[in-house]
């Protein structure tokens, strides 16, 4: 069964600094329930700019984007966060752990927001996507004291705690070495195999995209191939 | 939305720099402890010094002026009517200084549901006879119950007892300079000699001290009828009727309507010293704004930590809303770190002002001008604590507010793409 979770339709941007430049040209592109979809090109290309706008971060663009099947185009800053929230996790290039609270504090706080699920039930749940990713004795941790590779599974769990519908990430494996980098692409795989998640992730690392289920490949603001 | 949660993290942002926290804090509890203080103090002393003369002063005053007649009799003769007067050399005519009829107007005004009470008096101009000396002096005839009720009489007595002026026949009570001129101690005989030139010899039962020493150095009292009889007066004779009202600021309104009714020339208190309510409105003014001034530096204070914070912070801000929190989510989390700051701080600053005016309510202030006073006077009145603290919540608040805007309105894809 497959719905589509992520569609973009015509969507163009331009950067006027100094001079009108066209980043984004008539992107048109879907992503259905359960694909592992990698976005590659080169450095410049409009590849991470095209993300924040998937992500509903940036929303100076033309065009129009739906997310499972809703039209986010034109909502409110605050609908927005709420979309944000509920339907999309998040990993960054850096982890953007928070360093006042524990590791356990960080995975949840998402979930502690969005309030739907009395706290021992998303308690349990970032138990069980700790041990999934395998970092379960860092619970109590403070992010402070997390190698890299750790920091950037416990933010990989703090995108799942919500259960989105689109796990989205820009260079996750970027400031990782190779073994890290292969620890958070088999945790992405593992993610996708087992509860058929959702997940569109930006490269440059074409190895890292090889083994995806499908390469949108992005030049000069354009697909060029997908 | 769970406030919860936005407390905590406000909580966890504010105990992550607990040192800034305590130093904008303390700020504020500083100038809150001082603007406690420095009102209390203030409005304490005001109150002495009014009380000073307000006290011993009556809110309206009836008495007879001694003035030329403003209606010459060649001006009602009618056979001059059309003619022009020209009156030289007009002299205040011989008219009494008595008030006319008045126990029935005494009598009247007592009724009259304003009026808390009122005391009669007699001013006599006297000379106190020292050997060869003579020195000038006021003896008031004043009834001592009704003085002392209204008037605080014997809080002003430094030695002696009030009542003996009524109860021994022939008593006075000398001024605390004139005592000292006269070195009349308590028990002792003065003679006076009245402008009619009659001589009396009249027993100190007791010494008294207003604090003015300028007064204290001509004034005495003695009961009515010893006056009436140093003036040879019949016992309703009486110059001066003093009222007191229950509500002060009646005062110039009911003077106007007692002078009519019994043609009469009538004080109120506010013509008769305004010099006092200017220099309490003034002293307030300059407690206030110095109070306020320190709460503004505080707040200043708050306002650089908050920025200060939003800047180390920026990457927190972006990742909160990048999961999901609004901007006014996070502005929320700043206001409520700047009002955290300023709820603390005021308490504790009202905390502290309580004790340091307590304490300086315990230093001893003791003056030869003021006998009832011992130690520094303090007023304890619970709306400068009202004040103080809707102020301190007020400046923090305001101090926080553009920071706050500032951090909701964080691009997060500007903070993380930079990196």
């Amino acid at each position: 069964m497959s719905t589509t979770i992520l569609e973009a339709k015509h969507i163009y941007k331009q950067f006027y600094d100094p001079v009108k430049i066209d980043v984004l040209k008539d992107i048109n592109f879907q992503v259905q329930s359960g694909e592992f979809v990698s976005v590659i090109g080169k450095s410049g290309c409009g590849k991470s700019t095209l993300l924040y706008i998937l992500s509903t971060m940036d929303t100076d663009y033309q065009g129009e984007l739906y997310i499972d099947g809703k039209k986010m185009t034109g909502l409110k800053e605050k609908e927005l966060a709420a979309v944000r929230n509920e339907k999309i996790g998040f990993v960054f290039q850096f982890h953007y752990l928070l360093n006042e609270f524990s590791v356990m504090e960080n995975i949840i706080l998402p979930a502690r927001k969005l309030a739907r699920k009395p706290i021992e039930e998303v308690k349990e749940r970032s138990l069980f996507l700790l041990k999934t990713l395998d970092i379960t004795k860092l619970a109590d941790k403070n992010p402070r004291q997390l190698s890299g590779g750790e920091k950037q599974r416990v933010a990989i769990a703090r995108a799942m705690i919500n259960e989105p519908r689109i796990l989205m990430g820009d260079e996750p494996t970027g400031n990782l070495d190779k073994k890290n980098s292969e620890i958070v692409f088999h945790t992405f795989q593992q993610l996708a195999q087992e509860f058929q998640q959702s997940l569109l992730i930006v490269t440059h690392d074409p190895e890292f995209a090889e083994r995806t289920n499908r390469i949108i490949e992005m030049e000069d603001g354009r697909i060029i191939r997908q | 939305m769970s406030s919860k949660l936005i407390i905590q993290i406000a909580y966890s942002l504010l105990m992550a720099r607990w040192k800034q926290t305590l130093v904008a804090a303390i700020g504020v509890t500083f100038s809150i402890t001082m603007f406690i203080t420095l009102l209390s103090f203030m409005t304490g002393l005001n109150k002495l010094l009014d009380g000073l003369i307000l006290n011993r002063t009556a809110h309206v005053r009836l008495y007879n002026e001694v003035r030329p007649d403003s209606i010459q009799p060649v001006e009602i003769a009618p056979e001059f009517k059309s003619n022009y007067h020209m009156i030289r050399s007009v002299k205040s005519g011989n008219s009494r200084q008595e008030i006319y009829n008045s126990e029935a107007i005494m009598d009247r005004i007592v009724q009259d549901e304003r009026v808390l009470g009122i005391a009669p008096k007699i001013t006599s101009q006297v000379f106190f006879n020292e050997g060869s000396l003579d020195i000038t002096g006021v003896v008031y005839g004043i009834d001592v119950e009704a003085e002392t009720r209204l008037f605080f009489f014997t809080d002003y007595m430094v030695k002696g007892t009030a009542s003996d002026l009524k109860n021994v026949a022939n008593s006075i009570v000398l001024g605390k300079g004139l005592a000292d001129k006269l070195l009349a101690d308590v028990g002792e005989m003065v003679q006076v000699t009245t402008a009619q030139g009659e001589q009396f010899r009249l027993k100190v039962v007791g010494h008294f001290q207003s604090g003015l020493q300028e007064l204290d150095k001509t004034q005495s009292f003695a009961s009515i009828t010893t006056v009436q009889k140093l003036l040879g007066k019949s016992a309703n004779y009486v110059t001066d009727i003093q009222i007191k009202l229950t509500d002060v600021s009646l005062a110039p309104k009911l003077a106007r309507e007692f002078g009519t009714i019994f043609s009469i020339d009538a004080e109120d208190i506010q013509t008769a010293n305004s010099q006092f309510e200017t220099g309490t409105t003034i002293r307030t003014i300059i407690s206030y704004a110095v109070g306020i001034t320190l709460l503004v530096v505080a707040g200043f204070g708050i306002y650089n930590i908050l920025n200060m914070m939003i800047y180390e912070k920026m990457d927190s801000i972006a990742i909160l809303k990048a999961t999901g929190f609004s901007g006014t989510d996070v502005n929320r989390i700043f206001i409520l770190i700047a009002l955290g700051i300023g709820f603390f701080g005021g308490i504790t600053g009202l905390l502290m002002g309580y004790l340091l005016s307590s304490l300086i309510d315990q230093i001893p202030f003791n003056t030869a001008a003021l006998p009832t006073v011992t130690t520094y006077p303090i007023n304890y009145n619970p709306i400068y604590y009202l004040i103080g603290g809707a102020f301190s919540l007020f400046t923090t608040w305001f101090a926080g507010y553009f920071p706050a805007r500032k951090a909701s309105k964080i691009d997060p894809v500007v903070i993380i793409r930079g990196k």
